[in-house]
């Protein structure tokens, strides 16, 4: 079944016909050229299809294209559209890569995990639930565990996020 | 992956209608597990009545029959129910057991229905090239045999040994839970324990529901007294896996001695297991190390294990311990 759908995407609106079995992520990267988000395990297991869909992180593997109709989608692309957002900056100071191929949704997954903080949602780790969130190595190791990165560029990661963690 | 209609009911009885009228029909939430099934082969409907719209996604104090509850509407994020600050503070083992599950994207995309809905399952129930019990009746079960680390030691049949894989489930075990149902026949309330189900020889279905049942709200009893609550999960990485074994555990003292306390397993069964001869065991005691493995293993009097499972009844001994001992201490002090 095509259906014809609305998406602002990085700010550009689009209207694009997509097959009701579509993912986003494939909507994005295979009929609007966005080939920011990526396609790593394309079951939700590894993070790198990481956007923010209407303003907080979520994969767009799991998502189909035609149940988010109307969204707005931000892509690391579209986080650096002018210049380098900050996550982007702390990612090139501390090396937070190597292949570069998590990098786009590291950077979303960091952008919205940052965002959830400041709104005071607690982890795992989070010892006392009712406290301020406390942003330290545990708390950013557990907030980003939804983003694997093969290459093994943790440290350099935990470094850029921990540098954008404080503004 | 087989042609698929996308229907967005604009009610939540036109979507329970939808389902009924289309065999081939399913309900689409947040989609974590659904898309994934869809993927893999596992879950093959034709019609898609997505529900992830419809305004079921209040967190509201409601005055019941039975007292106040607090309504969780089906649609509410597993993100958002566990940074609620009532969820936080009065049911921490809800936020506790919702933070040990999935990762920050899934918990921003799962459901409270749909966390609660995913699928009882294992590996080989993901592999269609394997004999699954229930995924397709009658074909055998493959974990019998095969990869058997995760495989159930309560409650099991010869034809399904998958265990439920929610957090979510095993705390809201222990707060004696009721779920909102809006079927074909309009809306009823189900005690929580009943509405997942053991295999038996219908391992094809995974709850007490039908087909066009729509979950719409959990309702929680917000009781004056305190209760201490938490959940432990044990896995084999720090972050974002299944559990081996997980406690979900709620307790009320007075003068050193239970007054209230309940504990339910996860990891262990095709549903989350409520030890409820534990319980028994230690209404009225002091909870120490003794008294909590007695009950322990007076709970696992039925259990069965093998070469790959005989692991967990020494974990959930050990967990079980450790997770009342530091509630009873929180709740004396």
């Amino acid at each position: 079944m095509d259906r014809e759908i609305s998406l602002v995407v990085d700010g550009a609106s689009h209207a694009v016909t997509v097959d009701s079995r579509t993912t986003l992520l494939d909507t994005l990267r295979e009929r609007l050229g966005n080939t920011s988000p990526k396609k790593g395990c394309d079951h939700g297991q590894c993070g790198s299809c990481t956007v923010l869909l209407d303003g907080r992180r979520h994969l767009t593997c799991l998502a189909l294209a035609i149940a988010y109709d109307g969204s707005e989608v931000v892509t690391a692309a579209g986080l650096g559209a002018d210049e380098p957002h900050l996550v982007q900056r702390a990612f090139l100071e501390h090396d937070g890569y190597q292949c570069g191929y998590c990098t786009p949704g590291q950077v979303c997954s960091a952008v919205g995990m940052l965002a959830e903080a400041k709104q005071g949602h607690p982890s795992h780790v989070t010892e006392d639930l009712d406290a301020a969130v406390e942003l330290d190595d545990a708390e950013l190791r557990e907030r980003m565990s939804g983003n694997l990165c093969r290459c093994g560029a943790y440290p350099g990661i935990l470094a850029a996020v921990r540098r954008a963690a404080r503004g | 992956m087989r042609a698929l209609d996308h229907r967005r009911p604009a009610t939540a009885q036109e979507a329970v209608d939808l389902v009924a009228r289309h065999p081939g029909a399913t309900f689409l939430a947040g989609g974590s597990n659904l898309v994934d099934h869809l993927k893999l082969g596992v879950a093959s409907p034709d019609v898609l009545v997505d529900v992830r719209r419809l305004p079921l996604d209040g967190i509201e104090r409601v005055e019941g029959e039975d007292g106040a509850v607090l309504r969780i509407g089906a649609n509410v994020r597993n993100s958002d129910l566990a940074a609620h600050p009532v969820v936080r503070s009065r049911f921490p083992v809800v936020a506790r057991a919702l933070l040990a599950g999935a990762s920050g994207q899934i918990r921003n995309q799962a459901t409270t229905a749909g966390n609660l809905l995913q699928r009882t399952r294992c590996v080989y129930f993901q592999d269609v090239t394997t004999p699954c019990n229930k995924r397709e009746p009658g074909t055998g079960c493959s974990a019998l045999e095969g990869y058997g680390r995760y495989n159930a030691i309560l409650g099991a049949s010869p034809d399904c040994v998958a265990t439920h894989p929610s957090d979510l489930a095993v705390g809201l075990a222990v707060l004696d839970a009721t779920v909102v149902v809006l079927g074909l026949e309009g809306e009823r309330r189900i005690p929580f324990d009943e509405l997942h189900r053991l295999p038996g020889d219908r391992p094809g279905a995974d709850t007490t529901l039908a087909r066009s049942d729509l979950v719409t709200a959990v309702e929680l009893p917000l009781d004056p007294d305190v209760h201490r609550s938490t959940y432990t999960k044990v896995r084999d990485r720090a972050s974002y896996a299944f559990a081996l074994v997980s406690v979900a555990a709620s307790v009320r003292m007075e003068e050193g001695r239970t007054t209230d306390v309940r504990l339910a397993w996860g990891g262990v069964a095709h549903k989350p297991w409520r030890a409820r001869r534990a319980e028994a065991a230690l209404a009225g005691q002091q909870i120490t190390e003794d008294a909590v493995r007695a009950a322990v293993d007076l709970e696992l009097e039925t259990t069965t294990t093998n070469r790959d499972t005989a692991y967990k009844v020494a974990m959930l001994r050990n967990t079980t311990v450790m997770t009342l001992l530091d509630l009873a201490e929180e709740a004396s002090r």
